[in-house]
């Protein structure tokens, strides 16, 4: 056994820098930003951990992944245990560790962060899980289950749902996944980018799920091919993981123009649809000067994604300021990092579109900050009379989304909130018997974390209920 | 995958195929459609359910090959499969007794209508069905609509079938006639013609329903693209549709967002190989 470093030697390690691949060259393809550790990154910065007692890290993470714990067997070098304990813990780590937001999460309460940085757990957990992937052969193999005879049916294949159907198919239960897309994976798989997440991961997530025998559908709507109803005639159980996928429009002059896009139908465009591939038929109006209005995550992923789609300027119209952005801290560093122009406290009026239908420009008004509103944040107020306009030619709105309702409206007794969210206990049971929600359909738009954290959670309640019915 | 069982080419272009999705075809109603994805990073192709039969699990789609993505779909011979198929999509045509009512189809539009017809004419309606095409060639389905209209008129551009000229002034006649007046209209196929339609029965305040098909990608709601102007409303025709009342609708901003990727069709269609290219530019015109 090797001599355990003193808090003081963990102390003097700097945190470790993220490879990145260079700007310029990065916004020419579509290839990972963030390149991952080497080994010796991972060691050396898995040292850094103090292996609190308390472990605050761990009440940080929304699924309690046992932090110092992976990142002990990590600094001993010893993978194949630091990969059992992530994947016991983490379904999809390869993906929380790209897009968690840990900087507000895990990161946010690490003791090493009292004094400098905190441990960079992202990027660990990234390093641990993409070795796992890797190197399946020197995993720790899954004892299988024993079949239950129980049958659940799985509406949705985002991070709820593949969640679910991991720990149901890991506890004896048939699982089928049904997904309304011709393709696995939620706003991983058409709203995430590829050089934010590779979408060979979520390809051998889904396979890894396949193998242990869940049974996965493509192209059925629930609500539509199959109801609600049906399905809880033909299974034990429902979970429901259909997401907020409705995107909610600006309603303001020229939206309807050419040229205008949700950031919906511009990323599904250029993810699930691989427009950004020149070997595909997929249209997308490549524009020149693009706006794209909203300071989340979709925003910034819209953003990123026109500028490697040949934009010469792409620009993020924002309502508040930076401080009050919903994005990732790293989002916005690499988007500024691409060049992209951001204008804050300015929100859209109209669209404004030429002779022919196509967009030509974006006329914005000028605000400020106001009042703190409902959410504790600064209520963006216009300043009366200042405007301006911007000469684009795509404008993509990405200012959130709503629970869509195509399931829900066809489920009458379903009992939703006043947004349409599904409502439910805190393990995820809707008021019918056998049903269950989780992820964005309950919680409005949140995240990959969260959803995963609501399909595991709901798993042990599905579990309970079906061992209890006969 | 979903098996082609059949696969005729009624027209130049226009291919009836008989597709195996046992689901689809248990769930769907006069007025659905699915959408179709026919390869990994192609498009997604809205189509309309001709026909369906429950017990066979199949389902029937017209369609016309304009473009690359409906070409590759109609070139998959009987025994081939096609990637993916979901639906049905869309609200279901409200059927309601109107008495006598007129279906009118222009082109290939005569395929997404007669599935409507036939479910108008199945809870009694009396239906007239007016088509038109360029010429005879374009002529489709003639006879299987005659099986329950009460009357099959044909109007083409050049003479070659029934009475020379366009749909509309059939229907004209029709509502001249006290005897044979619609008390509303069906009207699906070029938006042109649907405008054309809508502007003919409005002064007569005869209700009159198109079928809209704006480029769509999803089919759920999703993604907005498939927007469409309704009186003063933004509706989308994937959920909210795609029939609407052709009086509200606003078909100048549909037929623009139509041409949205005309350049890039162009160029696609530039790289397919010219014997199927010089077909499908004769269809397009
Ligand atoms: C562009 C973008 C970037 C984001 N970036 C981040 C990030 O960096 N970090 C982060 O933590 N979160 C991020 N989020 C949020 C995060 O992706 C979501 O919170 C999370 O995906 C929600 O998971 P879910 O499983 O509830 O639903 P979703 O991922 O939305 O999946 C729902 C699935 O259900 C399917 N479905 C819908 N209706 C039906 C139906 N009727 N029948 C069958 N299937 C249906 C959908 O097609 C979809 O595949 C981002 C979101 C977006 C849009
Ligand atoms: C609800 C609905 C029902 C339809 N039913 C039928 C049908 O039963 N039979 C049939 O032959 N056609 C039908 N269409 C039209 C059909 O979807 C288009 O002809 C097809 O998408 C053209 O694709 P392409 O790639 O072959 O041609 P392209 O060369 O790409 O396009 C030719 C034209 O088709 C339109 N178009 C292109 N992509 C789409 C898209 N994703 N969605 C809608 N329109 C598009 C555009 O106006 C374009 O200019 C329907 C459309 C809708 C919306
Ligand atoms: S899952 Fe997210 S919050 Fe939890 S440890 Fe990993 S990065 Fe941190
Ligand atoms: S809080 Fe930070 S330093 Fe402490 S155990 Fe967790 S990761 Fe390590
Ligand atoms: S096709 Fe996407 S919302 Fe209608």
């Amino acid at each position: 056994m090797k001599r355990q470093m003193t808090p003081k030697e963990r102390m003097a390690i700097d945190r470790v820098k993220m490879p990145e691949q260079d700007p310029q060259r990065r916004i020419g393809n579509f290839e990972e930003v963030n390149q991952g550790l080497n080994e010796e990154q991972a060691i050396r910065e898995a040292q850094r951990c103090l292996l609190c007692k308390n472990r605050p890290c761990v009440a940080g993470c929304p699924v309690r992944v046992r932090i110092p714990e992976f990142i002990a067997a990590l600094a001993e070098g010893d993978l194949p245990e630091a990969a059992r304990i992530l994947l016991a813990d983490n379904t999809l780590p390869a993906v929380c560790g790209r897009v968690c937001p840990q900087e507000s999460q895990c990161e946010k309460v690490c003791v090493r962060g009292n004094k400098g940085a905190p441990v960079a757990i992202g990027y660990l957990e990234r390093f641990v899980a993409d070795w796992a992937l890797a190197h399946p052969e020197k995993l720790h193999k899954e004892s299988q289950p024993t079949p239950t005879g129980k049958k659940v049916a799985i509406v949705g294949s985002g991070p709820a749902g593949l969640t679910m159907a991991g720990e149901l198919a890991r506890k004896g239960h048939g699982v089928t996944l049904f997904e309304a897309l011709h393709d696995t994976g939620g706003v991983l798989r058409y709203g995430i980018p590829e050089f934010r997440l590779p979408k060979r991961i979520v390809d051998i997530e889904v396979k890894r799920l396949k193998d242990l025998g869940v049974n996965i559908e493509c192209n059925v709507v629930v609500g539509k091919t199959l109801t609600l109803d049906e399905l809880r005639e033909e299974f034990d159980a429902v979970f429901i993981g259909n997401g907020a996928g409705l995107p909610i429009m600006l309603n303001i002059d020229g939206e309807n123009l050419k040229g205008v896009y949700s950031a919906n139908e511009y990323l599904t465009r250029v993810n699930l649809m691989a427009a950004w591939r020149n070997d595909v038929p997929t249209p997308i109006i490549h524009g020149k000067h693009v706006a794209v209005i909203g300071g989340g995550n979709t925003a910034m992923d819209a953003v990123r994604t026109s500028r490697r789609l040949g934009a010469e300027q792409s620009i993020i119209v924002y309502r508040r300021t930076e401080a009050e952005m919903p994005a990732r801290i790293e989002e916005i560093h690499h988007a500024k990092e691409e060049g992209i122009e951001f204008i804050l406290l300015a929100a859209p009026v109209k669209i404004l579109g030429d002779e022919n239908g196509w967009v030509k420009g974006l006329l914005c008004q000028r605000m400020e900050l106001g009042e703190p509103d409902a959410s504790g944040r600064r209520r963006p107020v216009p300043i009366e009379g200042e405007t301006f306009t911007l000469d684009v030619d795509v404008v993509v709105n990405a200012i959130g989304t709503r629970a869509n309702p195509l399931l829900t409206a066809t489920a009458p007794d379903l009992k939703l909130n006043k947004w349409g969210n599904i409502e439910t206990d805190e393990h995820g049971a809707t008021n019918l018997p056998g049903v269950f929600a989780g992820g964005d359909i309950v919680r409005g738009g949140a995240t990959v974390i969260l959803a995963m954290g609501d399909g595991k959670s709901s798993a042990q309640a599905i579990d309970a209920y079906l061992s209890q019915k006969n | 995958m979903f098996e082609v069982l059949q696969n005729d080419t009624l027209a130049p272009n226009v291919h009836r195929m008989v597709i195996r999705a046992p689901r689809i075809a248990k769930a769907r109603q006069p007025g659905q459609f699915v959408i179709v994805h026919p390869e990994e990073g192609g498009e997604r192709i809205p189509l309309t359910i001709g026909d369906a039969d429950p017990q066979a699990g199949t389902i029937t789609l017209f369609i016309q090959a304009v473009g690359a993505s409906t070409l590759k779909i109609v070139n998959t011979p009987v025994g081939g499969s096609i990637r993916d198929i979901a639906g049905p999509l869309g609200k279901a045509t409200e059927i309601e007794q109107w008495g006598r009512v007129a279906c009118v189809g222009g082109g290939l539009g005569t395929a997404v209508l007669y599935p409507l017809a036939k479910a108008l004419a199945e809870s009694g309606n009396e239906v007239t069905t007016i088509i038109g095409g360029r010429s005879k060639p374009f002529i489709i389905l003639a006879e299987e609509l005659a099986a329950f209209s009460t009357e099959v008129l044909v109007a083409t551009e050049d003479g070659s079938q029934g009475q020379q000229g366009f749909v509309t002034n059939v229907l004209q006649d029709l509502i001249d006639n006290p005897d044979k007046r619609p008390s509303a209209v069906f009207a699906i196929g070029p938006v042109p013609m649907m405008r054309a339609v809508a502007e003919l029965t409005r002064p007569y305040g005869i209700k009159t329903i198109v079928s809209l098909n704006p480029i769509m990608i999803d089919g759920t709601g999703m993604c907005g693209g498939c927007r469409v102007k309704v009186g003063d409303e933004t509706k989308f025709a994937c959920v909210d549709g795609p029939e609407f009342d052709g009086h509200l609708v606003d078909f100048g901003l549909l037929m623009d967002r139509l041409s949205m990727y005309r350049d890039t069709e162009a160029k696609i269609l530039e790289e397919l190989p010219k014997e199927l290219r010089d077909k499908i530019i004769k269809v397009k015109r």
